[in-house]
């Protein structure tokens, strides 16, 4: 049955005895007389799907695929790629782990869950906090699940949340959608050369604020300088600070605990994964006191009836399977596999290997800044920062226009703004740093 | 005996496999880089471990660990079936892996896989624009709520309360309160379906939806189901189909011909993405052409001149994700349709209804409620269901979803799939049946043959320990 296209399902077992034999069993004499449809709604039309063999379908997605032009891409603004050893790949696809399901049977799935406390170890070791989930779908919805923590856990009504008018657009309508239900209203604080404008956010805030939201790196790329200055407002306001970051910048960045965060959620899809067209892997953590409040799933160490170390999921009458419509959120199903994988990947680069791969990630665009920077008609970096792995580059002609033009000389960057370039270099495309200045050389 | 893990019992009196850090573990200061000390960390913990012995460790983590190629699954309402290999190796394909910022022109191959695969999921859900935006279910349910909002709030309607049968799953309660909805609950009839009646009195003017699983969540077809799209739309509302248990229907019925209005997929149950010890998963979500306009942003479709764009629909809710969802998922999904066609979809549903009957016939537990499709609902009687699913772990198999729906006493909801051979069918009903016969102290002491005994779970909870510092801070 290799590469068959003959009628029916490849993939099931039945042999034309077997299909009789059950039937039999069953008192029936076609496996369509079990269906109890009423006619008035039975399909009888074609779906119009031909079937195509194993062969002939890996060659037409390779050939669909490969209309994609062929772009090195410096490009960032949430979604990072970093170098996945082989090694990942490898054992995350051993069938154990990527066939199960849920842990809801923890005696025959102590592998997972250990792999899980592991991911979520490392997260509380990188952002200081007590709690961290095994994971949201991405950094857009740990946004909006934040929100509406933040809503459930401060003692008094609140119902504004602000987050920076510099802000990935994909975090913010996200936001906007998880806040609509609980009537929150989303506002904005302004930013000072990509970094929080204290004053202005001083101004913004007051006690009806239930959330104030600030990243390290910001999605210009720019290292936070003010993180404390905000932990202190949202303090005085009774409000959660929520800090956006991921693994990678943790590893160098000021610990999200030690500037005041209550809440830190961001992308991590950037260890084990890498480019996915957007596809992500959200983080989550949190404080111990608001354990009871987090959304999603919690694996947590126990013992087993030998006294035996062992491992479970856990508070799971916050959950939607067990508390329904009083649940903490409605999230299931979560991304489970991509946080093995970046457990996996971070354990293979360790500690050395976490903080070196972060300060690559501050020397690569203030080098490649400065080569840009050099040309006529860019200026780079725009913002007087510190950067992480991206920045944004001034053009004197249409950053538009620029874009498309370097994607005819083969490279991908971002045009954020009528004459603004945002250029992320990472480990991945560092190797084509100095054709992509020849090539923008070019294009100015 | 399907699979025994017994022997890893022998290993250590203390755990099974130490954590990482507590085979090796390196804390290093943070200073002397290229940013000023007040914008770095002090130090960082990590395991150190080389990539054998990290090969060691994850290995044997995934030897403790059971999937659907160590045995049996027939985890009712979560579909376990078997994961066809060429869907990783395609999932893995260079030209897949692209930034999801990438101009439309430069990502022709993605946008025609994702319009193709909305295209399939159109046609195979009976809808008429499929967006493959949401990440999971419970995601697509929140879009799918999102989008009925859209609509009512569109005509000027704003509407409160979404209508959900007492036997749904968790997530439909949870998405109505979520998106800011009163849930009115709908006791289920006496035969286990929607009760048109008591739907009838349910709905108002204030009804916004209502949410269906169809077969619900017993296996039963709702047979009413045209009058109880008919009572709600004649009440203004709309009528959600959560797809959950769409294995059952592929090629057989559609749930845009019964009269839902949207409705989601499961990538990860009936198109076979691999639930990966419980995600990623993917929830496209289909409407009628009406809520076309409320779809999320971006949407992908094919321009008149055959090349690939996203656009934002005219009333869209925006977003529910923050770049294109789970993209690799979409393309598994695609590879797994377009393997199988329209043929072998409707196949797989008749040989998931047959499974199902068929080990049913064979097991002596009492079904309370039929006929059932794809998944049926056994009640444990006397015995306790999660402990009867223990004591079926030491059968070597993985037992099925317990004490859910309530409406059946002690429930054990068992969903075979289609990938399931006769023998391996007459395997697990020997392990229902053994396990039946046995008296409740077996039961309670079980699992034996697992890789762990029995977990405290209620220890677990009480005492969260939740990070190997909690650990180390509970030895201190
Ligand atoms: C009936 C039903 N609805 C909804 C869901 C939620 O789907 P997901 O886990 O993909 O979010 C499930 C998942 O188990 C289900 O069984």
């Amino acid at each position: 049955m290799s590469d068959t296209t003959e009628p029916g399902n490849p993939f099931t077992p039945h042999t034309p005895s077997d299909v009789e034999q059950m039937l039999d069993a069953v008192d029936a004499d076609d496996a369509t007389d079990l269906f109890d449809i009423p006619s008035a709604v039975r399909f009888d039309g074609e779906l119009g799907i031909d079937a195509r063999g194993e062969q002939e379908l890996k060659r037409e997605i390779t050939e669909t695929l490969a209309q994609n032009d062929e772009l090195v891409e410096f490009m960032g603004r949430g979604h990072f790629a970093h170098y996945v050893p082989s090694m990942v790949d490898e054992l995350s696809m051993r069938s154990e782990f990527v066939t199960s399901y849920t842990q809801y049977q923890p005696e025959i799935a102590q592998g997972f869950l250990q792999a899980l406390f592991e991911f979520q170890s490392m997260l509380v070791e990188l952002t200081g906090l007590e709690i961290a989930n095994c994971s949201i779908y991405d950094a857009a919805t740990a946004l909006g699940e934040a929100a509406t923590l933040a809503q459930r856990v401060r003692s008094t009504s609140g119902d504004r949340v602000l987050v920076p008018e510099l802000l990935h657009e994909g975090k913010r309508g996200v936001l906007e959608n998880y806040a609509d239900g609980p009537d929150l209203v989303v506002d904005t604080y302004p930013m000072d050369d990509a970094n929080v404008d204290v004053d202005g956010l001083e101004a913004a805030i007051d006690d009806d604020v239930a959330m104030v939201y600030a990243e390290n790196p910001t999605v210009r790329g720019t290292v936070e300088e003010n993180a404390s200055a905000v932990g202190d407002l949202a303090d005085e306001h009774d409000a959660l600070f929520v800090l956006g970051s991921d693994p990678v910048a943790m590893s160098l960045l000021q610990r999200p605990a030690d500037v005041g965060a209550d809440v830190v959620v961001g992308e991590a899809a950037m260890l084990g994964l890498g480019t996915a067209y957007g596809m992500g892997t959200g983080i989550f953590a949190t404080r111990e006191d608001y354990l009871r409040q987090v959304p999603g799933r919690l694996v947590g160490a126990s013992e087993d009836d030998d006294g035996r170390r062992a491992y479970t999921l856990t508070l799971q009458t916050r959950e939607q399977h067990i508390r329904r419509e009083r649940a903490t959120s409605n999230i299931c199903t979560n991304q489970a596999w991509l946080a093995l994988r970046v457990a996996m990947h971070a354990a293979h680069l360790g500690a050395d290997g976490m903080v070196d791969l972060a300060e690559r990630m501050v020397e690569l665009p203030t080098e490649l800044a400065a080569d840009l920077d050099a040309l006529d008609g860019i200026e780079a970096p725009v913002h007087d920062r510190h950067h992480f792995r991206e920045f944004a580059a001034r053009t004197d002609r249409s950053a538009a226009d620029v874009a498309a033009d370097l994607e005819s000389e083969g490279f991908a960057v971002h045009a954020i703004d009528d004459h603004l370039l945002q250029v992320c270099v990472t480990d991945v495309n560092e190797h084509a740093t100095d054709d992509l200045v020849a090539a923008m050389e070019a294009v100015l | 005996m399907i699979y025994d893990q017994a022997s890893y019992r022998d290993d250590s009196d203390e755990l099974y496999e130490p954590l990482l850090v507590e085979k090796a573990s390196k804390e290093v200061a943070v200073e002397d880089g290229p940013l000023p000390d007040d914008l770095t960390r002090d130090t960082l913990e990590m395991p150190e471990l080389s990539e054998p012995e990290l090969a060691r460790h994850y290995t044997r983590l995934s030897q403790m660990n059971y999937g659907v190629e160590n045995g049996p699954f027939p985890l009712g309402s979560c579909t376990m079936k078997y994961n066809p290999k060429y869907i990783d190796q395609v999932a893995g394909l260079d030209d897949a892996a692209v930034h999801p910022d990438r101009s439309e022109g430069s990502v022709q191959g993605v946008l025609d896989v994702m319009a193709t695969v909305q295209d399939y999921l159109a046609s195979i859900g009976g809808m008429d624009e499929v967006t493959l935006q949401p990440p999971a279910g419970a995601a697509g349910e929140f879009t799918g709520i999102a989008i009925a909002r859209a609509y009512h709030r569109a005509n000027d309607d704003e509407r409160s309360e979404v209508i959900i049968p007492d036997s749904a799953h968790g997530t439909n309660f949870a998405t109505a309160a979520m998106a800011g909805f009163d849930v009115v609950e709908l006791p289920s009839g006496e035969d286990g379906r929607v009760h048109l009646e008591a739907l009838e009195e349910a709905v108002c003017d204030d009804t916004a939806a209502l949410m269906l699983t169809n077969p619900n969540t017993l296996g039963l077809f709702e047979r009413d189901i045209e009058q109880i799209a008919d009572v709600v739309h004649d009440a203004g509302g709309l009528v959600y189909y959560d797809g959950a248990n769409l294995n059952a229907l592929l090629g057989q019925a559609r749930p845009g011909d019964m009269g839902f209005d949207i409705m989601h997929f499961n990538l990860h149950k009936t198109f076979a993405v691999p639930h990966g010890g419980g995600g990623p998963g993917a929830g496209p979500v289909g409407v009628v052409e009406d809520l076309a306009e409320f779809l999320p942003d971006p949407h992908a479709r094919e321009t008149d001149d055959g090349d690939y764009e996203l656009y934002e629909p005219a009333q869209s809710i925006g977003k529910v994700h923050g770049y294109h969802g789970n993209w690799l998922n979409s393309l598994r999904g695609f590879a797994y349709i377009a393997r199988l066609g329209g043929d072998g979809l409707a196949d797989t549903s008749e040989k998931a209804v047959l499974n199902a009957n068929y080990l049913a016939t064979q097991v002596d537990l009492e079904i309370p409620y039929g006929p059932f499709h794809h998944e049926f609902v056994a009640s444990a009687g006397d015995l306790d269901a999660a402990d009867f699913a223990k004591r079926m772990l030491d059968y070597g198999v993985h037992p099925p979803t317990t004490k859910w729906p309530e409406l059946v006493p002690e429930a054990l909801m068992t969903e075979p799939t289609e990938t399931e051979s006769i023998e391996t069918l007459d395997a697990l009903a020997t392990a229902f049946d053994n396990v039946l016969a046995e008296d409740e102290a077996t039961l309670a002491s079980a699992p034996n043959r697992t890789t762990a005994g029995h977990i405290d779970q209620a220890s677990a909870a009480r005492n969260p320990r939740l990070s190997w510092h909690a650990l180390e801070d509970g030895e201190e």
